[in-house]
């Protein structure tokens, strides 16, 4: 598997413009500005150096060094940083001596789908574990080189002492003996308590920050092979549409253009296939770019050719408007509904979203004699072996996956059509094939997020109290995607901010409404969540405003007190990401707790000037609790300032302090996006939005300035936290419009609804 | 043919004048320091310096910069010690770091024309780059430690 570390990483062959002119030529150039070695530490599947595994994830070298390997994709959440803190600390490594190596793709890793915020509640305690179980063997190994029981050995620092004698070895003098070294049984693990930590729960910077801000990081469009060359692809403008003709003769005559080839029209379900196409071949990018734009092709649209998002956003409103499937059920819904004193009732609207990650989908793909390499920005590679080795009839051992940096992924990343795409040119072509997807290519052809319509109705009683809560969602399915036809969201999609619904309501129902998928729909940051915590955080400032109350106190109030819920009235069991209730509670005491943080740093309930406000929303996703609180400023002509957002997170026990503060204040920012600007609209089956000046993101303009974040001091059980810190936003958002203009908005983006 | 001066490196480009800058630099040079994200000069992922101005290399005929000192992110500092990459490190900025190259050549264009940006000026000189990790605040603050202004 490891036969490629030795290909080289760049060719210098393939420079058939450049010609040096300067002292040392262009070879000299570039081994100067780029360092090859540093090239391969990122992205190599084993390590450069020889060095001995002590077992799949920790391995050293003759010089002590401690190989850690990461087995989860890197997008900006620093997990290849936050795996080393916890197998590094557990073995009493010296952060200094220790090295992150990135995984192939390969099942005995477990679990490499980096998603769902995930990474450290599936690793946290068997990597604690297994870093143990490797301080233990050093124990025995200093005890053997001694001659003395492995119970008078302390390991500590790299370094293992004998407490008796005071003599000490360094790791580097026992690696020999280590491999002879019985692994010890489970039972024997004991693991460092909390107060003995080094590395875990600090803030300390990312392994691969030199390299981050030097430019050699290597991303997914930075792997340099021997001879490669580059594809761009035509695809049909609409899911499922197809090539009816084409005419490859402009493309062919640009010069650099050297193939042209078809890229098999998928079949439904869709899964993770290519969307076919045209692919064009060519020496460099632009001339690939070129050639793209050169083809003259005909399309048959197909089946989602009429699919309008205007035309469709009506009919989920209206489907939301009548009775669905019931979900939840607790007292009697009509009841409750027609004894209220106040009766309100909103609908709330959120359109498709686009992941746009900085770096677009790219791949790089080779045939060897006993399989394909790829090397890919993937969130996923076990995912890459299964789609690759499918589209070119190879067995998923057969497909060798190495995975690069990823420029930004937010659930875009783990479909790896791109890989495929790649892997299939390289088998037709025979070429080595860098994929690179532009960002027309990526807003056009994503896995979007769904879109939905939202109905939410409540009665309160004379004192302002809620009697009554009724909430139905439409939505089209991810499922469509995997089982063609699929119109029921899943119970997963739907215990995404809806089932859970954190409302106390005697009477309470929530209801699912059948939708048809046009595009292919994907999870994108917080999923369901995004649209669900929109609308509910949003409905009950609603509530709170109609009983003339504060935003912050009725929502603590419609919580209720502290406790574990119990989802009495499900029609199913409650999925809770995939964890029992018993090991991660609903626990409102933790939402409520956040939301008092929350709301005292940002000095909640003081008064503002005119045109200002402040707003709060909270939510458990991903096992975990957000609170955020945003102050904002609306201008006499509708410009919004936001001078400043308070969050705080429960995230149960945190490895890396400032990576969870980072991503609150990305998450923050994302939600800012969606919230202001971002909205894909098809007509005809076609996506209308192609860059990022018609798909806009936020830019620094008009982001927060300042992100405070609070992390609760927990030693619950790890839980999510590249996700949960979105879906707060943009109803805080919305809620400090309403209190800065008493304006409601309902209806994501934002855009002009503010201008006057 | 067309004479370039790339981080003080001087290299002959025999392709296609109307190449754009940043696939000259990345397919022919290997500096993939400069990304590719829109092509489109939207998104600022690809910035480096053209006679000392930052300039969007994807939108930029490489046959324009010709004789002028061109300077990627591989070339600003020799070790990585610039100081915006010093205070980039020390606020720990970057989250996946895609963008940050052109983020930290913006930043340098800026405080080497304006030493004590305002906070307007700041936001004026870095909207053209998009941070889809949404690392704005650190990078704020990055540029306000160097250029010694307090918020």
């Amino acid at each position: 598997m490891s036969d490629s570390l030795q290909a080289p990483v760049f060719d210098i062959s393939r420079r058939r413009f450049i010609k040096a002119v300067g002292v040392g030529g262009v070879f000299a150039v570039s081994t100067q500005l780029l360092s090859p070695t540093h090239v391969f530490a990122a992205i190599g599947g084993t390590s450069l150096t020889t060095s001995q595994a002590v077992n799949l994830f920790v391995a050293l070298t003759k010089d002590g060094t401690v190989e850690i390997t990461c087995h989860r994709s890197d997008m900006g959440q620093h997990i290849r940083t936050a795996i080393g803190q916890i197998i590094a600390d557990e073995m009493e490594a010296d952060w200094e001596r220790v090295r992150i190596v990135q995984a192939l793709g390969d099942p005995r890793y477990g679990d490499q789908n980096t998603d769902g915020s995930r990474s450290i509640r599936y690793n946290f305690d068997r990597l604690r574990r297994l870093g143990a179980s490797v301080r233990q063997m050093l124990a025995v190994a200093g005890g053997q080189h001694w001659g003395v029981p492995a119970g008078e050995c302390v390991v500590a620092n790299h370094k293992i002492s004998h407490t008796k004698t005071g003599r000490q070895l360094d790791f580097q003098d026992v690696v020999n003996r280590l491999m002879t070294v019985e692994i010890p049984q489970d039972a024997a693990i004991t693991l460092k308590a909390r107060d003995q930590w080094r590395y875990i729960n600090t803030g300390m910077a990312s392994v691969d920050m030199d390299d981050l801000i030097n430019g050699r990081a290597v991303f997914g469009a930075d792997v340099r092979l021997a001879d490669t060359k580059v594809a761009v692809v035509a695809r049909p403008p609409v899911v499922l549409g197809k090539v009816k003709s084409f005419d490859a003769s402009a493309a062919l005559a640009i010069p650099g253009v050297l193939k042209v080839i078809a890229i098999p029209v998928p079949t439904a379900p869709l899964v993770y296939q290519p969307l076919g196409g045209i692919a064009v071949i060519a020496t460099n990018t632009w001339a690939a770019i070129q050639g793209r734009n050169a083809l003259k092709i005909i399309w048959d649209s197909g089946v989602n050719g009429s699919y309008d998002s205007r035309e469709y956003q009506q009919r989920l409103e209206q489907k939301a408007r009548e009775p669905g499937r019931v979900i939840r059920s607790q007292g009697d819904i009509n009841a409750g509904l027609a004894a209220a004193t106040t009766r309100l009732d909103a609908e709330y609207y959120v359109p498709h979203l686009s992941h746009a990650p900085m770096e677009p989908p790219v791949a790089t793909a080779r045939m060897t004699s006993t399989g394909v390499q790829v090397w890919a920005a993937t969130q996923n590679p076990q995912a890459d072996q299964a789609e690759v080795s499918r589209m070119l009839g190879l067995q998923p051992a057969q497909v060798e996956v190495h995975v690069t940096l990823l420029g930004g992924a937010f659930g875009r990343k783990s479909k790896p059509d791109f890989s495929s795409e790649a892997a299939y040119l390289a088998q037709q072509s025979g070429f080595t094939i860098r994929l690179q997807w532009t960002r027309e290519d990526d807003i056009q052809h994503d896995f979007y997020h769904t879109v939905s319509a939202q109905k939410l109705s409540a009665g309160l009683d004379d004192q302002g109290k809620i009697l009554a809560f009724r909430h139905r969602t439409v939505f089209p399915s991810i499922g469509a995607l995997f089982s063609a036809g699929t119109t029921n969201p899943s119970a997963g999609e739907l215990s995404q901010g809806f089932s859970d619904s954190p409302i106390s309501a005697p009477n309470l129902q929530l209801e699912v409404g059948e939708a048809q998928a046009h595009v292919r729909i994907g999870w994108l940051r917080s999923v369901n969540n995004i649209h669900h915590c929109f609308a509910i955080q949003s409905f009950i400032a609603e509530m709170a405003a109609a009983a003339q109350r504060d935003p912050k106190d009725y929502l603590l109030e419609v919580i209720g007190p502290a406790r574990l819920l119990e989802f009495e009235g499900m029609s199913e069991p409650y999925p809770n990401y995939g964890e029992t209730l018993t090991r991660y509670p609903y626990d409102t005491g933790r939402l409520a707790h956040v939301i008092r943080l929350a709301a005292a740093s940002a000095g909640w309930g003081r008064t503002l000037p005119r045109g200002s406000g402040l707003g709060i929303a909270a939510h458990r996703s991903f096992l975990t609790y957000v609170a955020t609180v945003v102050e904002l400023n609306v201008s006499s002509s509708g410009e919004l300032t936001i001078p400043k957002v308070w969050m705080a997170i429960d995230a149960g026990t945190v490895v890396n302090t400032d990576t969870v503060v980072n991503q609150c204040q990305g998450g923050a920012v994302f939600g800012l996006s969606c919230a202001l600007h971002a909205g894909i609209t098809l007509q005809n089956g076609a996506v209308e939005q192609t860059n990022y000046h018609d798909y806009a993101v936020s830019r620094m303009n008009e982001a927060p300035p300042i992100i405070e974040v609070q992390v609760v001091a927990s030693d619950a059980l790890p839980a999510g936290v590249g996700e949960p810190p979105t879906p707060p936003f943009a109803p805080a958002l919305c809620n400090a419009i309403y209190a800065a203009t008493g304006k409601r908005i309902r209806q994501l983006p934002i855009g002009n609804q503010l201008r006057t | 043919m067309i004479n370039l001066n790339i981080n003080g490196q001087s290299i002959e480009y025999m392709g296609d004048p109307q190449t754009p800058l940043l696939w000259v630099l990345r397919d022919e040079l290997d500096l993939t320091g400069t990304k590719y994200g829109c092509g489109i000069a939207q998104c600022g992922a690809c910035t480096v310096h053209v006679n000392g101005t930052a300039q969007r290399a994807c939108a930029l005929p490489v046959a324009a910069a010709e004789n002028q000192p061109i300077v990627t992110i591989e070339g600003l500092s020799v070790d990585g010690d610039h100081p915006l990459q010093t205070a980039w490190k020390d606020i720990q900025v970057p989250q996946c770091g895609f963008c940050q190259p052109g983020q930290i050549m913006q930043a340098a264009a800026l405080l080497a024309s304006n030493a004590g940006p305002t906070d307007a000026e700041i936001d004026t000189a870095m909207s053209g780059n998009i941070c889809r990790c949404g690392t704005y605040p650190r990078i704020r603050a990055a540029i306000k430690s160097v250029a010694g202004a307090s918020s």
